[in-house]
């Protein structure tokens, strides 16, 4: 049938990320991996891995909070995040910014910015003539504009996988036992300082100011709000903008931490976010978080110690585990039935 | 513009442009970075290479597309703004009122297509996909449409029923009419496995763990190596036989084939005629079941269940078994087209069954109108085999799907048809009575 | 405590100590009451008072923390309502139920409303749909008895006319009045009515008033009523139960309820002893009907 744009190329990415960051401790030594060193070096890679994931499922929880849908697209804005960011850096290389901490701002910024736009433009064309629809409409729309994206990112970028050099190389030696050594790259140390300080920062924006009040009520009562004097429109447009702003941060950093990219990353990395949004609550900030480090440590982990091919077996068999155990998610409220 | 009265006079044009060209602005925004500087690998590593005529070209079409949009939906919605609403159910209504002809004549089409004089290989070939799809979406239909489950995984069961033929075939010897039966029976038991311990999840809860359980699936099927041969597949799947006469230029001396059973003279597309009619024969039955389901306290059920779960339970309804009867049965559908999938393609592998394709098959589902057996036939027409028509721009139809897909969701939320007839009346009335009461009865708040 | 009073061989539905607590918020507290076959039971108080909560365990959408509810079906004997899983306390016990916010099924017909309702019967009678999809005999006459059954009901709310309709689109009135037919399609022996007269105009409430008492001659079950509306409370039932904040202050008939000092104080807030006087009583109803 021909239909499968790609599918085989789903193992790349994130999804890969258990593999290539085995491969970082086990170089050193035949490893018995069940010794302590061995498990400090896969917490601190499941816990960037877990980052990352947590940054995209912010976008999907916020989304979900507001509006009630599933954002399917959301993975394929994280996907152009990571395009954008890396032409981003191809560009400043040909313009000769070589000082690296000024051209990671650049591209910080530049990522964040150009990924917020597509965000804005999707829920407009998208998203917002279906407002008020039957849900499954808005849902069929979202798979329909991640396919196009998807495919679109295919058309002007090619299929093949994009590598980018090492732009942080080195870290720290935490700990040396027998010739194995356990790691924290600089690279690694910015996921997480970053990853924290921009959940810190939007917990307060959404905590604090009228933006995230007026969020909230839309959340509530999407026509109390507008009869209060709340410009739904902007608020959930400005919802969609943080949403893809924070995904172009993910995007950026994987296209640091693993160095290759592919227009298909945006299709795996986003299911395994929307699982993490769900299984730390839908509709919490704090609940996506833990979710996405929840979900990394879990994929990291079962690489480490179990087999690498069933890792996305085990984080979609804990998703449904807690969801028949606690089916409004670990940080949800729960929901008391109305009759 | 100086002069807020000329503005005002010639607003619609001038605002059209404008619109237009914020769209096309927009666009250029969004295509600068992404499709004017493509990446590309060379010896010395990754370089970038402009191409600003594509930006020109993405950003003339949307000029082109917002302008024409604006002038089609003004030219619309003056000649009929308050019926445009209820456009589809409108739609659904005609369609209804011709119902019997119209199936009549599709019917009749759909059985004489291999006769017609413009059919050839190709053309049964698309029709053959189409009728898959077309089953497929009657099979979700009970799922979705009725049961108002709403399952993202799909394509599993249709795997399950396309391995399951598979390793029957190459296991037990067995031929494709004693696994048929086998294959759907296996796929509604995984329906039950699966739907047990999920069905009692609210609705997006559910889509997502049902999204997570076909992807589980297909990463199964490409782990198992011992069993299912990994990514690479299963080869040799044996071919259907016209009740035990195969269809071959010559056969083994003690077996006799179709054509020399019938003594007419060999030809390879009598198999693709049969696997035409096989396809067809299913899908009716599927439709056949549906139909009449519907009338039954099952299908009721289902129904009642998608408007409001609770007020079931009020009513003695136990809504875990019959959430897990349409979960199960819309599996065995999707079990018996995975069979003839695999009789059809004599290779299967994990490639085959990716989120895509439940996604496509959802989409036939909701495009159609969510209930509409008839929805469900042009839609797949549409989306599967208008796609094949332009294959020649083959780098090009998977973004025209997605476009597609989001532009006729914008254009009927509710799907082509959507138009429900109750499946009990207490006086069936002549037609026309009816659809004139009914709209009486929509126009009531 | 006194003993136990021995339930009176009427008795169809025994709450005894029903306590329902949601974290610290106690929703009733050691409520005990009685309502008996082919009587109307009124269940009242100000809002918040637990009155719905009341329902909701009796027709088991939530378990209760304490108590027991024990209902005396007169062919198939004694139930634990708060032992049996929701849907099956409908199905075996025969308790229906209507909601406070109407829930038809509202892209149905008015028809398939009542034949939704008659489900179990109608899977038995098609053998879980297998009889049905060959289209056996049996299943067609259990289906027309069905319709019967249905048409029966629309006879006596006044809507045959309209049995084709889309229940949604049905005025407000009429679906209140559906959603009672619904309920008694399931041919319950206990009919739990969840403000069944909010939202209705003066003739609507009194064509109500009319249907329940039928009912109750007609059919000899026992209905068990919340309501505001002190017209339809003081005019057909035969006994009153007043919560107050989760407790029970008062049960009794209707008459020796209106005079009740304490119901008095609990709907008008007043810390006067002595009764007041008819003029205010009268507005009483009034008052928690403007609600």
């Amino acid at each position: 049938m021909g239909w499968r744009g790609g599918g085989g190329a789903c193992g790349g990415g994130p999804a890969g990320g258990g593999m290539r960051l085995r491969r970082v401790g086990s170089r050193n030594k035949r490893v018995d991996q069940r010794n302590l060193e061995y498990f400090l070096q896969q917490l601190i890679n499941g816990l960037t891995l877990g980052g990352i994931y947590g940054l995209i499922a912010i976008g999907y929880t916020m989304v979900y909070g507001i509006i009630g849908m599933i954002n399917f697209a959301h993975g394929e804005i994280y996907m152009i995040g990571a395009f954008i960011a890396l032409i981003a850096f191809l560009v400043l290389g040909l313009v000769g910014v070589t000082w690296v901490p000024l051209a990671l701002l650049i591209v910080l910024v530049v990522a964040m910015v150009l990924t917020a736009f597509y965000g804005w433009v999707l829920e407009r064309v998208a998203y917002r003539p279906l407002r008020g629809a039957p849900r499954l409409s808005a849902l069929i729309s979202a798979i329909g504009m991640s396919i196009f994206l998807q495919n679109y990112v295919q058309l002007a970028q090619g299929a093949r996988v994009k590598p980018l050099a090492p732009v942080i190389p080195g870290g720290f030696s935490l700990l040396e036992v027998d010739g194995f050594i356990v790691q924290l790259s600089y690279l690694q140390v910015i996921i997480i300082v970053l990853t924290t300080a921009l959940m810190a920062g939007f917990s307060l924006i959404i905590n604090r100011t009228s933006l995230g009040r007026a969020q909230r009520a839309c959340a509530q009562d999407m026509k109390m709000a507008s009869l209060i004097g709340i410009d739904v429109d902007r608020t959930i447009s400005t919802t969609f903008v943080i949403g893809a702003a924070l995904a172009a941060v993910a995007g950026m950093m994987v296209t640091l931490y693993y160095g290759v990219i592919d227009f298909y990353i945006g299709f795996l990395a986003g299911i395994k976010a929307f699982t993490a949004a769900v299984l730390g609550g839908i509709g919490s900030l704090p609940g996506a978080m833990l979710g996405g480090v929840l979900i990394g440590l879990i994929e990291v982990f079962w690489s480490a110690y179990f087999t690498i091919e069933y890792k996305d077996v085990a984080a979609f068999s804990i998703l449904v585990l807690v969801l028949i155990f606690r089916p409004t998610g670990l940080l949800g409220r729960p929901e008391v039935e109305k009759v | 513009m100086p002069g807020s009265a000329a503005t005002g006079s010639a607003s619609p044009i001038v605002a059209t442009l404008k619109e237009s060209a914020v769209a096309a602005l927009v666009a250029a925004v969004l295509a600068v970075p992404l499709l004017g500087l493509q990446t590309v690998q060379e010896p010395g590593g990754l370089t970038l290479h402009t191409r600003w005529t594509w930006v020109g070209i993405a950003v003339g079409a949307v000029f082109l597309g917002r302008l024409l949009l604006n002038v089609a939906i003004a030219a619309i919605s003056q000649r009929r703004a308050a019926r445009q609403q209820r456009s589809a159910t409108s739609l659904g209504q005609a369609v209804n009122r011709y119902a019997v002809s119209l199936t009549a004549a599709a019917l009749l089409f759909a059985v004489a297509l291999p006769f017609l004089p413009f059919t050839d290989r190709y053309v049964l070939d698309v029709s053959i996909l189409v009728l898959t799809y077309i089953m497929l979406g009657w099979g979700l239909n009970i799922v979705v449409g009725l049961a108002g489950l709403l399952d993202l995984g799909y394509v599993a069961f249709y795997a399950v029923g396309a391995y399951s033929y598979a390793l029957f075939a190459q296991n037990f010897d067995l031929g494709f009419w004693a696994c048929l039966p086998l294959a759907g029976m296996l796929a509604a038991m995984f329906g039950l496995l699966l739907g047990f311990p999920v069905l009692r999840l609210r609705g997006d809860y559910l889509a997502i763990v049902t999204l997570g359980f076909g992807e589980m699936i297909r990463i199964i099927l490409i782990n198992w190596q011992s069993l299912t041969n990994g990514s690479n597949g299963i080869t040799g799947i044996p071919r259907p036989t016209f009740f035990g006469l195969p269809f071959a230029a010559s056969a083994p001396a003690d077996t006799t084939t179709f054509h020399q059973f019938f003594d007419i003279s060999f030809s390879p597309l009598q198999r693709i005629i049969f696997l035409y009619y096989v396809i067809l024969v299913l899908a009716l039955i599927t439709n056949a079941f549906t139909l009449r389901i519907r009338r039954l306290p099952v299908g009721r059920a289902w129904e009642a269940l998608r408007e409001d779960e609770t007020a079931c339970r009020s009513l003695g309804i136990n809504p875990t078994n019959t959430k897990l009867t349409a979960f199960s049965i819309g599996a065995m559908f999707a079990g018996f087209a995975g069979s003839f999938f695999a009789t059809r393609q004599g290779f299967i592998s994990p490639e085959s069954f990716v989120f895509l394709e439940s996604a496509i098959i959802l989409a036939i589902v909701v495009l159609g109108g969510l209930g509409s057996q008839i929805g469900v036939v042009i839609a797949a027409i549409v989306l599967i085999g208008g796609p094949e028509i332009v294959r020649q721009l083959e780098e090009f139809r998977m973004l025209a799907f997605g476009g597609l897909m989001v532009l006729i969701m914008i254009w009927r939320p509710r799907g082509l048809l959507s138009y429900r007839e109750p499946t009990i009346r207490l006086r069936p009335r002549d037609r026309r009575a009816a659809v004139a009461s009914d709209a009486a009865t929509k126009a009531l708040p | 405590m006194a003993v136990e009073p021995v339930p009176p061989a009427e008795a169809l539905l025994v709450v005894e100590h029903l306590t329902m607590r949601f974290g610290g918020l106690i929703a009733i507290d050691d409520v005990s009451f009685i309502a008996n076959r082919r009587e109307i039971t009124a269940i009242i108080g100000p809002n918040g008072a637990g009155k719905t909560t009341v329902f909701n365990c009796l027709t088991g959408f939530y378990k209760p923390s304490v108590g027991r509810l024990t209902l005396h079906h007169p062919r198939r004997g004694p139930f634990l309502l708060e032992r049996m899983e929701g849907f099956r306390i409908p199905q075996q016990a025969g308790v229906a139920r209507t909601f406070q916010n109407i829930r038809l099924f509202s892209g149905m017909s008015v028809l398939e409303n009542l034949i939704v309702a008659q489900h179990n019967a109608l899977m038995r009678a098609s053998a879980f749909s297998l009889a049905g999809l060959l289209a056996l005999g049996r299943y067609r006459r259990a289906e027309r008895a069905a319709v019967e059954r249905a048409r029966h009901w629309l006879d006596q709310i006044g809507l045959i006319d309209r049995a084709d309709w889309i229940a949604g689109s049905l005025p407000y009135g009429d679906q209140r009045r559906l959603e009672i037919a619904r309920a008694m399609c399931i041919e319950p022996v206990l009919l739990c009515l969840d403000e069944p007269a909010a939202g209705l105009n003066p003739r609507e409430t009194a064509d109500l008033n009319r249907l329940l008492l039928d009912i109750r001659a007609s059919e000899g079950i026992g209905i068990l009523l919340i309501e505001h509306d002190m017209s339809v409370v003081m005019g057909i039932s035969d006994h009153v139960v007043v919560l107050d904040y989760g407790r029970k202050i008062a049960d009794a008939a209707p008459q020796e309820v209106r005079n009740d000092p304490h119901v008095i104080r609990a709907y008008l807030g007043e810390d006067e002893d002595e009764a007041l006087p008819p003029e205010v009583l009268q507005d009483l109803g009034d008052t928690v009907k403007g609600r």
